[in-house]
């Protein structure tokens, strides 16, 4: 190709790609649109939103009494079915699939940092409620490329269902296994034609497949005034509330019993705490 | 000069062919995968990461490993590379290649893949990851095309690449690093939360990239009439050599620590993955085997490699090539990712097998990242060789 | 003008116009029923108007996602006729009085072809019959 011929494609194809592109840059600078609205707008909030709570905002948390759950027989699945069904959570009746966002666990796999050396067998068949802990510290939202998994103003370690790619990074990020992947569809049928999704909530959406869930503190209950749905269905087993408010009630019982939480020495900063 | 990789004679037509057949296999298997969700693989809950993101783990080491090429010659002036800097860069990009589609068949929901870079999140490893990744990918694009180009015009390379050569080999190493990152940052995972794990994918990347690439260059020597000379095969059987050494005196740290330390958290993973681990009356133990022959064969292979040197013996050459390669693809890809599984944060062991179509899709991506290094060489390989006549 | 291949080019010019222009001339130029999405029975008046809706509902329902899903901020919506809406949600919000997303959305939805992904995840309400 001679010269000539080649510094006019050049110009040409430079003069291309200018033309497209500055009257979009040009228009979303102006309008100002592209960035005040939609998906990027909040971009400043979520990265807000996206690190670990500010030391002075809301914190709830949760305070399991798991006496009360041991001597409640059958109050551990009440809790689980009242979440369970108003989320829409699926069941797809195997351990591969199977999505969770509160469940019963064993003294030893759910701390299992401590000692079950001589353990005294009672502890070892109280049922532990377990769910996502609220880190304040949180390693899936430091995973998640997107934010789609960050830490709103109340303390919650929320879940944009919109934006999760489906990288599954915070899954091997969360050290305590609070986090379920939707391998499939879950408005699917199982073989024998049951839904997934026994009686669907109508007032609550389900998530598609290719996405991570995980409890989300009932935020949408919250707002309502109204508490978490496990808390509503534990009979009092567990308590509510907001740990950084100095007067509250879960202060006040977190002040007045002895409670352990979940692998400490992670520095995660849990905000569940447990009432052995 | 891309018209040189449509020619060839019936050898290549036919090994490109049959490379295309395994890479339909793999988009017919991967369709489905978008039709079912990825349910169709053989990860659960508990092993939430499988082949896909494994091959990738590997694959970033194999691409990182041309910069054994590149660094010697560009930055030493190591004549003996001259030739052969375009081998590394070319295998590099059919690498990156392959780990990105790996990325993407390992995505729940793909077509929010932008997301990444439409919402920057600096606190994230796999921002960064893609970043590095794109970034070296367009690095050994550049780099190549235009050494190569120059070569093919008769010129030296123009001034203005070599700040990208430059560049290119510190981002090597940024790979690597980056993707150790993703692993050895998470508090959760005691068996990746070590910090030798980013010198250790260091030394098992550049010990497995150029053995694939001595294998490449030997069957080139059979099959054309390309040869990188005695000296470059010398000097890389040292490199690979050494590497292999260090990954596996790393290993060795890996399992003293481990096992003197006594601590469950770093023990239980080398259990399961070298002895096996028994957890509620059942013996879990589904990757024994290939564990310790992952270990045998990459102890075997050293002496063999060189070995193979003072016997000048090729076809010891690439036995050992090969064994060390399988060994690390086996350390890395198997051991590494899903070790970090088992146990899970609740101690719970649930094993992974593989779907037939997971598979199938795994094959199809090694299949397009063996079709574009093809593609490249054949156009590296017929320039050089027209160059020099 | 003497061109090379002029016999190969000429059909094969006449037949990529001819697939080209396909659909105008396959319909015979008429351009299909114009939607008719069904209004509200129980409110008279949008959030916001129904010029601005129709340009940038896409943009507003992205708007309050990102409000309500990551800044918590689900307060009431007021619009410009003094009527208030308490909730920015689709399912709980919008739906309340577009109540049929076959006969709402879905018409002009179907006619421009676009599929937007909302009933992947959020519920349709029953349709009453």
């Amino acid at each position: 190709m001679d010269s000539k011929r080649r510094k006019f494609l050049k110009i040409a194809g430079i003069s291309a790609i200018a033309g497209i592109a500055a009257p979009s840059a040009f228009n979303s600078l102006l309008k100002g649109e592209a960035f005040a609205s939609g998906g990027h707008g909040h971009q400043a909030e979520s990265h807000g939103g996206g690190h670990e709570a500010a030391p002075t905002g809301k914190q709830y948390g949760l305070v399991v009494n798991v006496k009360a759950f041991a001597d409640q027989p059958g109050l551990g699945e009440k809790c689980i079915h009242a979440c369970h069904s108003i989320h829409n959570v699926p069941d797809y009746g195997n351990k591969k699939d199977e999505i969770k966002w509160i469940w019963i666990e064993k003294y030893e796999n759910a701390f299992p940092e401590h000692s079950h050396y001589k353990r005294n067998e009672e502890l070892h068949k109280m049922p532990i409620m377990t769910m996502c802990n609220h880190c304040a510290s949180p390693p899936c939202v430091r995973a998640c490329p997107t934010q789609a998994t960050f830490k709103n103003q109340d303390g919650i370690v929320m879940m944009d269902y919109h934006r999760c790619i489906g990288c599954r990074f915070c899954m091997a990020a969360c050290p305590y296994g609070a986090r379920s992947f939707n391998w499939r569809s879950p408005r699917g049928v199982d073989e024998l034609g049951k839904p997934f999704i026994k009686r669907r909530n109508p007032d609550y959406p389900t998530r598609m497949r290719g996405v991570v869930e995980k409890c989300t503190l009932c935020n949408e209950r919250l707002v309502h005034g109204l508490q978490p749905a496990c808390v509503e269905a534990s009979n009092g087993a567990m308590i509510f509330g907001d740990l950084n408010e100095p007067g509250s009630e879960i202060n006040k019982v977190l002040k007045e019993n002895f409670t352990i939480q979940r692998k400490p020495s992670l520095g995660t900063k849990p905000s569940v705490f447990y009432i052995i | 000069m891309l018209e040189k990789g449509l020619k060839g004679s019936n050898l290549y037509k036919g090994w490109m062919a049959f490379l295309l057949c395994l890479i339909g296999v793999g988009v017919l298997s991967y369709s489905q995968q978008y039709q079912y969700g990825l349910g169709y693989t053989g990860m659960s809950r508990d092993v939430s990461w499988g082949l896909y993101i494994s091959q990738f783990t590997f694959l970033v080491g194999v691409a990182a490993g041309g910069l054994m090429l590149v660094l010697p010659y560009y930055l030493h002036n190591y004549k003996a590379f001259g030739r052969i800097t375009i081998l590394g860069e070319f295998m590099a990009i059919g690498a990156v290649a392959m780990c990105l589609l790996f990325i993407m068949a390992d995505l729940g929901q793909p077509i929010r893949a932008l997301n990444v870079m439409l919402h920057p999140t600096p606190n994230s490893m796999l921002f960064y990851d893609m970043i590095v990744l794109n970034g070296y990918l367009f690095l050994n694009v550049l780099c190549g095309w235009v050494v190569l180009h120059s070569h093919y015009k008769g010129v030296k390379y123009p001034k203005w690449i070599k700040p990208f050569i430059y560049l290119s080999i510190p981002w090597a190493v940024s790979i690597h690093t980056v993707t150790a990152f993703l692993y050895c940052g998470l508090p959760g995972r005691h068996f990746w939360l070590t910090a030798i794990l980013a010198p250790r994918f260091l030394a098992s990347a550049f010990a497995a990239g150029p053995a694939l690439l001595m294998i490449i260059a030997m069957i080139l020597k059979r099959t054309t009439k390309f040869d990188i000379g005695r000296e470059a095969q010398d000097k890389l059987v040292t490199i690979i050599g050494y590497a292999a050494i260090l990954n596996f005196f790393f290993v060795g740290c890996e399992l003293f620590v481990a096992y003197y330390s006594n601590l469950p958290g770093h023990m239980h993973t080398l259990d399961y993955l070298f002895f096996g681990l028994e957890h509620d009356g059942h013996m879990y133990n589904n990757l024994v085997p290939f564990m310790r022959f992952s270990m045998g064969a990459g102890l075997i292979a050293i002496p063999l490699l060189f070995a193979s040197r003072s016997k000048k013996s090729d076809g010891m050459l690439v036995l050992a090539c090969a064994l060390l390669f399988v060994s690390l693809w086996i350390d890395k890809g198997l051991g590494l990712v899903l070790g970090g599984f088992v146990p899970n944060p609740l101690e719970y062991v649930t094993e992974y097998y593989p779907s037939l179509g997971e598979i199938a899709i795994t094959v199809g991506v090694w299949a397009t990242g063996f079709f574009v290094m093809s593609l490249l060489y054949k156009i590296a390989i017929t320039v050089t060789l027209e160059h020099e006549a | 003008m003497p061109m090379y291949d002029m016999n190969k080019i000429l059909p094969g010019l006449i037949v990529f116009v001819g697939l080209v222009t396909f659909p105008i001339w396959y319909n015979g130029g008429n351009a299909g029923a114009v939607p008719k999405p069904e209004k509200p029975a129980n409110a008279k008046e949008c959030i916001r108007p129904t010029a601005e809706m129709r340009t940038s509902h896409m943009v507003l329902l992205n708007q309050f996602r990102d409000e309500v899903v990551r800044e918590g901020k689900r307060g009431a919506i007021k619009e410009a006729g003094g009527v208030t809406y308490d909730d920015k949600s689709l399912m709980l919000g919008c739906m309340k009085c577009h109540t049929s997303a076959k006969k709402f959305c879905d018409e002009c939805h179907n006619y421009a072809a676009v599929k937007p992904y909302c009933w992947d995840c959020h519920l349709q309400p029953k349709e009453t019959n």
